[in-house]
């Protein structure tokens, strides 16, 4: 019993003098707001193929603190990210480089990436309207408009102002429309709340279910993790019960609002040449597809085999805004939900 | 504070230079503790007119109010539960109670964002409980009955009592076990009446105990996130998050996180006037237990069960639940489980022992010192517990990589060896975050644990010839043991559970049993992380066991007797 403070201690210093980061030649290492369990799949198959180890720090806050307080010796070569926020984030301190491949030029549509190429997309998320099969008729709801129509009141649910996935929805309203209609609109959306916005996308497509609400604005991920939820049966009843919606999707219409999962390069990376050809394959037709299979996102590549289920699901057309325009709102987004008072 | 600051009164002149070591050591722990704050107060210098102004127009008066509504919710939650738990199993006997008595200390190891999650899980509008009520009743929608909202101020406040007032408990129960005994009978023998011998004898010796249990309470409370979060209740730390990563201001985000500061600092001045307005000594290192009344029939059964109800709710249910889970999902991710445990076990033993050593001498220092000075600095070493451990993170974060990068140039220049990064490279980052962090808790117990000890048996040990170090070995340590071990056990469960720090300050390729439950509530299956969830909770239950063996054998010695 007396040695086990000291032999822990022991063991402790053993193992981070391991942790250390030994530079080896043959590796990556990546900061990411991505999740563990979806990352692995991809860069088991990356050092499968070219034998380079990649190493992961998974965070949510203060990355872009940590690789500014490490200055020259930040160990870190890419940042990934799922949300077009927290890549400008980065890119705004300056602390990204210009990535110049070809092969990513060429698979990579323009409007998805940084003009300059300090960022990447590498999926699209949609962020649709969940609608109850049969208490909302086909054809009901068109436009991000139609949301702040007080026919819907009472109706509606969704997470809190302030999550990034919403703050983007806000922040592209703004961009697009500015800045007083987006106010207007916002004030209508929170009017016709069901409840105070509250819990994750999933919890929406819950509440749809138990009948609290008709329509949840969520990402359409989701519904493919709802589906094909083998351990939570439960899970895919909430997704049977939900119609996807696309939005403005008319001639001339914006189109469907969305997000993007993304990478940059950071320019005190150790390890260049490698963190290109990790990117270069996350670009590439496996990677595509896995991210398409696994985790229902739109691969940013253009004919990948996607999920069945999820083409079920319906095509829609993407709005083409400009991310980085979008970006550039995001302050203004959050401001305008405090003066809404959408979450209160 | 009305004795002259000289340490002694019996002209030692030579073992002068010896007090000064203690307290110098003292000084340093207290301005390696400070480094966050400094840092905080450096990054909030610069003008945000323009947020504040935003603020102050829309959300903050709201963020203020919510703040204060919780922190008093739970103040009178975490007293209630806390001293009357502990005061139920000190002073009556009754059904269960050797059982309850360690078991009112298990909820201090749910992470309170697990159990808000369990609780919202069964009593939201979808959950088991409103279900089975529109079954029941044949009610179709939320608008046919009323049920409280468990996502609202109301809930955050139960769910944050429930898991903080162990605190309140374990400090309680120490000082009713420690000192009341002796003159709540003399009360009883006087001809005063139970209730009366409570509240004008026991409550008022414990209360610097209780004060304490309540201001630790009080500082998590203020800078829980988690469960506010998941609530939809925005607070003043929702505002720093919102301010810091959607309005993309580092700085404002500093001022509000140094408002918050400032906030602790008032409790601190609470709790130290209420400490200073009644200043008890124990005499003698053995106290004799409390007589335990043995309770009959309906009432022994009632205090059974009202000391089972918190215990039931706070850790039985999430295990429930969490079991459950677990039973679904046994066959994902074991090899990582166990690395994962490995981390988070040897992350928490090194943070106990560090940070218990740290407020050891921290607080000895202060005491050596007599001095007022001395005190505060070393209030000002606790506020590191006050600050949302994200932003903690961030604060030593910067000194960190200065001083990481001149020992890389230095090492490189000298001995032509790149270090890296000596400390946010590795888990050294992490084991001075949760120290600086958590220091707070080892020294606030032991300080209080020590102003227990008369000043006279200083004095003795000294005359004798002891000197100071051979006297906090020999006279002090011997009798703070018990909160030696309560220092330990606090930091060890609370590392467990920390999140926020961790995931900030984490080495490449590096997980815990928390961060691997975040990684997957995050993607919302929290299901499929209970396995890691329910080992954190059962990891709790060890140190309980062994810290209950030791205030439990000085309190339930004379049973009956």
């Amino acid at each position: 019993m007396k040695n086990t403070p000291f032999s822990s201690l022991m063991a402790l210093v053993v193992s981070l003098v391991v942790a250390i980061p030994a530079f080896a030649a043959e590796e990556v290492n990546l900061y990411s707001y991505r999740q563990q369990s979806l990352l692995q799949p991809l860069t088991d198959a990356f050092t499968a193929e070219t034998g380079i180890k990649v190493n992961v720090v998974h965070a949510e806050k203060g990355l872009t603190e940590k690789i500014k307080a490490a200055g020259a010796n930040n160990p870190a070569d890419l940042v990934l990210t799922v949300d077009i926020g927290r890549l400008e984030e980065v890119r705004a301190a300056g602390l990204f480089e210009p990535v110049n491949s070809a092969l990513i030029n060429e698979v990579i549509p323009a409007h998805l990436r940084h003009p300059e190429n300090l960022w990447f997309a590498l999926t699209t998320r949609a962020r649709v309207i969940y609608a109850h099969k049969d208490r909302v008729a086909a054809g009901e709801l068109n436009s991000l408009n139609d949301l702040a129509d007080p026919k819907w009141k009472g109706r509606i649910c969704t997470r809190s102002g302030k999550h990034v996935y919403n703050i983007g929805l806000i922040a592209s309203v703004i961009a697009e429309d500015g800045e007083a209609a987006a106010e207007t609109w916002l004030r209508g959306v929170k009017d016709n709340l069901a409840r105070k916005p509250q819990g994750n996308d999933r919890a929406q497509a819950k509440a749809i279910f138990e009948g609290q609400c008709d329509l949840a604005i969520a990402n359409r991920y989701y519904m493919g993790k709802m589906y094909y939820n083998t351990k939570s049966p439960e899970q895919q009843q909430w997704a049977e019960n939900i119609r996807v919606e696309y939005l403005d999707q008319q001639v001339g219409g914006r189109g469907q609002h969305i997000n993007i999962s993304g990478a940059g390069l950071l320019k005190t990376a150790k390890n260049k040449a490698n963190a290109i050809k990790l990117l270069e394959f996350l670009a590439g037709e496996q990677a595509q597809g896995l991210y398409a299979t696994a985790n229902f996102e739109e691969p940013v590549r253009q004919g990948i085999q996607t999920d069945e289920y999820i083409e079920s699901l319906g095509d829609f057309k993407a709005d083409r805004i400009s991310l980085q325009a979008v970006a550039e709102q995001r302050a203004a987004a959050a401001r305008l939900v405090d003066r809404v008072g959408f979450d209160m | 504070m009305s004795k002259p600051s000289t340490p002694h009164s019996f002209g030692l002149v030579t073992a002068a230079p010896q007090f000064d070591r203690w307290v110098w050591i003292a000084v340093s722990i207290a301005l390696l503790a400070f480094v966050p704050v400094i840092t905080l107060v450096k990054l909030s210098w610069a003008n945000n007119l323009e947020i504040w102004q935003h603020l102050l127009d829309t959300v903050f008066w709201i963020y203020v109010k919510n703040t204060v509504l919780l922190c008093i919710g739970v103040a009178f939650f975490t007293s209630l539960i806390g001293t009357g738990a502990a005061w139920l199993v000190t002073r009556f006997d009754f059904p269960l109670k050797s059982m309850l008595v360690w078991g009112l200390l298990l909820p201090l190891a749910v992470p309170s964002y697990i159990l808000a999650f369990v609780i919202t899980d069964q009593l939201e509008y979808a959950g088991f409980v409103q279900k089975s009520l529109r079954a029941l009743f044949g009610w179709q929608t939320a608008r046919d009955y009323w049920f409280p909202e468990i996502r609202s101020i109301q809930g955050a406040i139960a769910v944050l009592s429930l898991v903080l007032y162990p605190y309140v408990y374990l400090l309680a129960r120490a000082a009713f076990v420690e000192q009341a005994a002796q003159l709540f009978e003399m009360s009883r023998c006087l001809g005063k009446s139970q209730t009366q011998s409570f509240f004008n004898v026991a409550l008022p010796l414990a209360r610097p105990a209780i004060v304490v249990g309540v201001t630790l309470a009080l500082m998590e409370t203020i800078n829980e996130y988690g469960t506010v979060e998941f609530f939809a209740v925005p607070t003043l730390t929702a505002g720093i998050f919102d301010v810091w990563l959607n309005m993309s201001s580092l700085s404002a985000a500093a001022q509000i996180a140094m408002m918050l500061v400032s906030f602790s600092i008032l409790l601190l001045g609470l709790e130290r006037y209420s400490r200073n307005a009644g200043k008890f000594y124990k005499l003698t290192g053995q106290s004799p237990a409390m007589f335990a009344e043995p309770l009959k029939g309906a009432k022994a059964w009632l205090a059974t069960g009202l000391c089972l109800l918190p215990i039931g709710l706070g850790f039985l249910l999430p295990i429930a639940v969490l079991s459950n889970y677990a039973l679904r999902n046994l066959d994902s991710g074991l090899e990582q489980y166990m690395s994962s445990a490995w981390n988070s076990f040897s992350l928490a033993a090194m943070a106990a022992i560090v940070t218990t050593v740290l407020g050891l001498l921290l607080a000895y220092g202060v005491r050596l010192s007599k001095s007022a000075k001395m005190r505060s600095i070393a209030e000002a070493a606790t506020l590191g517990y006050a600050i949302p451990g994200a932003v903690l993170a961030v604060g030593i974060l910067y000194p960190l990589g200065l001083l990481d990068n001149a020992l890389d140039r230095l090492m490189t220049a000298w001995f032509d060896y790149p270090l890296g990064l000596l400390f946010t490279g590795t888990g050294g980052a992490l084991v001075l975050a949760y120290s600086l962090r958590f220091i707070a808790l080892s020294y606030r117990t032991l300080d209080a644990s020590l102003s227990k000890i008369t000043p006279e048996m200083d004095d003795a040990s000294r005359v004798l010839g002891a000197q100071s170090g051979r006297t906090l070995w020999r006279i002090h340590l011997p009798l703070i043991r018990p909160s030696l071990l309560t220092a330990m056990l606090l930091v060890f469960v609370d590392t467990m559970k920390e999140l926020p720090i961790t995931l900030i300050l984490r080495p490449f390729n590096f997980n815990t049993l928390s961060t691997q439950v975040w990684d997957l509530a995050s993607l919302e299956q929290l299901e499929q992380s209970s396995l890691a969830a329910l080992t954190i909770l059962l990891a709790g239950i060890i140190p309980v066991i062994i810290m209950s063996r030791n205030i439990g054998s000085s309190g339930s010695g004379r049973k009956g007797n």
